[in-house]
């Protein structure tokens, strides 16, 4: 499957904190009103410059901190169709892939606000045209493309009433 | 090859050996969710069960649980709640315990993690929480670690879950700690010299004789911050410290010996004498941000609001020794105390103790047990630019409701010392 969008960069260590804030709990069981506040102590107005289809990018430790599964469900909502980062924290990276989001671990350094990518997931390749930039993500263990292709890991074990390792 | 207390829990619990690096599925000896998680948990296990695999019999909807006694719910971050949308959700909560019959560890009873160590984790468990802070209970050798509020509705259906065995990081702490500095002061030491995503993937496994002396309410500080430099567990081998833990709670008939084998394979070792350590700040914005009290205090911090408590160091032990040092003074002017026990257990002795009376004399405000302004509900949210050291385990931005205020954390001695001067202190002095 190949995707294509615009890219939102971010830096280091962006946590849960950063991407759901605390002072939002009360919506937690309201996602699409909580997607309103996606992201917005590291980047006030991304929710309004965010569009489907689009990337987030950022350095290393992405959603570093809490469990909340909320922080990837809202960047999901926002339209963000994949996170490219450096490295990521284990829960964060484990929920998205729950949720059927793709986390990427590849250097970003070359990729700057604005670009556009072209993401082959599962030849693991980034395509950035304009600049001529290639790049490969690290691969994900098979449970994890397993859990990714059935589009979460509600739909994995809907399907096969177990995990598929 | 001998083998990591992670490697060892794990084997046993599945039967057959495994190694670093092997992806497993594993049976769950406990799971949990809390009022911050457990809601999404909830939706996600009614989604798993329709119609899917798990179905009941001719496709019914079953949304009974895999393992009632082994599931517990908490309500401990908004409690007791203050608006009615969380109102709202306690209820389906309880409402779900109910008709689960899973436990629930109602309002007032205490944080989760403090919960689980008095009253349910015992050696060689394996416990998923849908909580990043699960890591403290890998305090009494149970390989506990947090996921998400999806991986959890999966245990809560099935009793398993996948996971990569880990990678260890042993960290061996020798020598006795100076007067003033504490497990708190080590694990930031730990934390700002791992990174915070140094131990990504990581266990890490504490050892050496500074931790075999150490009480289990210290392990507990350790562990709880495994997961600040990325780690998946925190760890700590069993003896009879946690066999005398145990026993004070009735349980002592569940202890296990678990040890790593000498021979244990280490993907790195670090050394570390507590002798040479002190007091230890970590500064804003994270709690890799560590800096010693004496590079420090010569900046003069002033702080609005000092709290003491959270799952990191709201215990009995921790409340003690602020009461030491807060016996007979009082609060700098303009310095808000909050202090929060990490549970009802730990209240009630503190009250049979006269805790309180030194705490409410000084100046304190005491809150219920609960995770208090940890994470910016409730109990003391931050006005703009104010500056608060805490006690707990996090300083992101916003982290105490407030993003445009700044948060330190330090040990329960810095932090009462600090109450006491106004501004952040080095609680050698106090002697
Ligand atoms: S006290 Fe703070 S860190 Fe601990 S469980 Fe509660 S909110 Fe999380």
């Amino acid at each position: 499957m190949i995707i294509k969008g615009k890219v939102h960069k971010f830096g280091d260590n962006i946590s849960t904190d950063l991407i759901a804030p605390g002072r939002y709990f009360h919506l937690r069981n309201n996602l699409p009103e909580l997607a309103k506040h996606t992201l917005e102590d590291a980047n006030p107005g991304f929710i309004k410059k965010v569009k489907s289809g689009d990337f987030i990018v950022a350095g290393k430790n992405f959603g570093m901190g809490s469990s909340r599964e909320h922080a990837p469900a809202i960047i999901k909502l926002c339209g963000v169709k994949a996170i490219l980062a450096k490295s990521f924290a284990r829960i964060f990276f484990r929920n998205a892939i729950n949720i059927g989001l793709p986390v990427l671990e590849c250097e970003t350094e070359k990729i700057a606000r604005g670009d556009e990518l072209e993401i082959d997931l599962a030849k693991g390749i980034i395509k950035n045209r304009k600049k001529g930039l290639e790049l490969i993500f690290r691969p994900l263990p098979k449970v994890m493309v397993n859990i990714l292709r059935d589009g979460g890991l509600v739909e994995h074990i809907r399907k096969h009433g177990g995990f598929q390792l | 090859m001998g083998k990591t207390i992670s490697e060892k829990i794990i084997t046993s619990r599945l039967g057959r050996e495994v190694t670093a690096g092997d992806i497993v599925i594993v049976p769950v000896d406990l799971c949990m969710v809390q009022d911050g998680t457990g809601p999404l948990a909830i939706k996600q296990l009614r989604k798993l069960k329709r119609g899917g695999a798990l179905s009941g019999p001719g496709g019914a909807v079953d949304c009974g649980i895999f393992a009632p006694e082994k599931t517990i719910i908490f309500l401990d971050h908004a409690v007791p709640s203050p608006r009615k949308e969380l109102s709202n959700v306690q209820r389906e909560l309880r409402d779900f315990a109910r008709e689960t019959k899973a436990n629930l560890s109602e309002i007032g009873e205490g944080i989760s993690h403090q919960r689980l160590v008095e009253s349910f984790v015992n050696p060689g468990n394996i416990v998923i929480g849908a909580d990043s802070h699960t890591c403290t209970s890998g305090a009494l050798a149970a390989f506990a670690t947090g996921m998400g509020s999806t991986d959890v509705a999966v245990v809560m259906a099935t009793g398993k879950t996948w996971l990569k065995v880990p990678l260890t990081f042993l960290i061996n702490v020798e020598g006795d700690f100076p007067q003033g500095v504490c497990a708190k002061d080590l694990i930031l030491y730990i934390i700002g010299m791992l990174r915070a995503d140094g131990a990504t993937y990581r266990a890490l496994e504490f050892a050496g004789k500074a931790v075999e002396k150490m009480s289990i309410s210290g392990r507990l500080t350790l562990c709880n911050m495994a997961v600040e430099s990325g780690a998946k567990a925190g760890l700590v081998a069993s003896d009879s410290l946690t066999r005398a833990y145990l026993k004070e709670r009735g349980r002592e008939k569940r202890y296990k010996e678990i040890k790593a084998d000498k021979d244990a394979k280490y993907e790195r070792v670090f050394e570390i004498d507590a002798s040479k350590l002190e007091p230890m700040i970590a500064c804003p914005e994270t709690p890799d941000n560590v800096k010693p009290i004496s590079q420090i205090k010569a900046k003069n911090v002033r702080i609005d609001q000092v709290f003491i408590g959270t799952c990191t160091n709201g215990r009995i032990e921790d409340l003690r020794l602020v009461a030491e040092i807060l016996k007979g003074r009082k609060c700098a002017p303009g310095v808000r105390l909050i202090i929060a026990p990490a549970s009802r257990q730990v209240y009630l002795q503190a009250v049979k103790e006269g805790i309180f009376e030194i705490l409410i004399g000084a100046g304190a405000t005491i809150l219920n047990p609960g995770c208090g302004p940890c994470v910016g509900l409730q109990g003391g949210i931050l006005a703009d630019n104010e500056k608060c050291l805490s006690t707990a385990n996090r300083n992101f931005k916003g982290r105490m409701g407030n993003p445009n205020s700044q948060i330190y954390l330090s040990s329960p001695a810095t932090a009462a010392w600090t109450a006491v001067k106004g501004k952040l202190s080095d609680p050698r002095e106090t002697t």
